[in-house]
């Protein structure tokens, strides 16, 4: 039984893969494309990685499917006067991704048995940390250099987007989608939702030292809320030059940062936390990440500055 | 008792299983937006209604029933939301092009 729907899940992931590349319209392939998403975090849940699985549905599905679905709507205007590329494209761009999926189905299937793994070696030091999720573990603790650089990044390429404004409206408000229309169901919904949408995005953030979740995730939910109060007209985008709004940006690494930075004094290394305070450090690290991590996506998703900011 | 629960379960998640087949084949065979529409929320409103019912028998607690029903609210009001925007844009549209 659970084989059978394992089976139909793959087939049907597989399917959506090609129908989201073979399909014409821009829009419509976004749309496969957040499904895909949906159905891969399913899959995830089967081989028993929650966490993936709620990143894969927050990340990859919604905020990406976010982000696209607003370039998909920029584009819309210009996209049929643009030629489809030639067969040569078409031929090489197929070639390069069939031999990318040959060589990782190579290395997936030509693994050794057992394959190589530092997953006892890291459970069996996890208590050191007080924390109770492995991969809180790993992200904090074993690779914290890598998580503080992926926020970093973030900050980045929220800087990239916001370069794409004209000069003169620079700190000026993003326009949002530009095909939005004020609606009363629209409204309610931006009343009701954020209520539950941002505790469960606390709670994520919460949870996530000892089960399923993290800073990420709660982010993209705290994003989610954001956009929908946005676009549903209930506040309005902030002036991307408001000081306050920098701050939030840069809270969550800075103070990640600080926490790594204090690690030489109080216990030796960069980002190494002193016995016994890893947990508190890391839960206050994460909350102020996940802020962070939702201002940032927020105004991913927002874009660069349209109109000037208000006197 | 345990049979009866078990039973409970099996009519409810198969009746769930029947309007969501039931509203996929309206999705697909009805004429317009506002028709696959109907089709659709008779499988998200009464489907996951009735899955969700035959679920909370093998909920390991009150807790955990009460996070089934929060599911099933949730998808209503999204669900809810959803088709009212469909149907203002299929309005719009419609009185766009017929005036």
């Amino acid at each position: 039984m659970a084989l059978g729907f394992d089976i139909s899940l793959a087939f049907l992931v597989v399917v959506l893969a090609a129908w989201t590349i073979q399909v014409h319209d821009t829009y419509s392939a976004v749309l496969a494309f957040v499904v895909f998403g949906l159905l891969v975090a399913l899959i995830w849940v089967r081989l028993a990685s929650v966490d993936v699985a709620l990143t894969e549905a927050a990340i990859g599905s919604g905020v990406t499917g976010a982000l696209l679905l607003s370039a998909a709507a920029l584009l819309r205007p210009t996209e049929s006067t643009v030629a489809p590329p030639g067969a040569a494209w078409c031929t090489a761009a197929g070639v390069v991704c069939a031999i990318i999926t040959a060589g990782l189905g190579a290395i997936a299937l030509l693994l050794p048995d057992p394959a190589p793994t530092l997953a006892p070696l890291a459970a069996a030091n996890l208590p050191q940390s007080g924390l109770g999720n492995p991969v809180t573990g790993v992200l904090f603790v074993y690779r914290a250099l890598d998580t503080l650089l992926e926020k970093v990044v973030l900050v980045l390429a929220l800087v990239g987007v916001w370069s794409l404004a004209v000069d003169r409206l620079w700190g000026g408000i993003p326009a949002l989608w530009p095909a939005t229309c004020p609606d009363s169901t629209l409204t309610f919904l931006a009343q009701l939702l954020p209520s539950v949408g941002l505790m469960l995005g606390i709670y994520l953030c919460w949870t996530g030292a000892d089960h399923p979740g993290g800073a990420f995730q709660g982010g993209a939910l705290l994003t989610a809320m954001w956009l929908l109060v946005m676009l549903a007209g209930v506040r309005a985008a902030p002036a991307t030059g408001l000081l306050s709004l920098r701050l939030l940006l840069v809270a969550g690494p800075t103070l990640f940062l600080v926490i790594g930075l204090s690690g030489f004094a109080i216990a030796g290394a960069f980002l190494a936390y002193p016995p016994g305070y890893g947990k508190p450090l890391i839960v206050v690290a994460e909350g102020a990440l996940t802020l962070s991590i939702g201002v940032t996506l927020g105004l991913l998703a927002a874009g660069p500055a349209e109109r000037a900011r208000e006197p | 008792m345990t049979l009866a629960l078990d039973l409970l379960t099996i009519v409810g998640v198969s009746a769930g299983c029947f309007f969501f087949v039931a509203g996929t084949v309206g999705l697909l065979r009805f004429p317009d937006a506002l028709t696959r529409m109907h089709a659709l929320t008779k499988a998200d409103n009464l489907g996951l209604g009735l899955i969700v019912l035959g679920l909370l028998p093998q909920a390991a607690g009150l807790g955990h029933a009460l996070k089934l029903v929060a599911i099933w609210l949730l998808a209503q009001v999204s669900a809810a939301v959803a088709s009212q925007l469909i149907a203002g844009a299929v309005l719009r549209q419609r009185s766009a092009i017929w005036p």
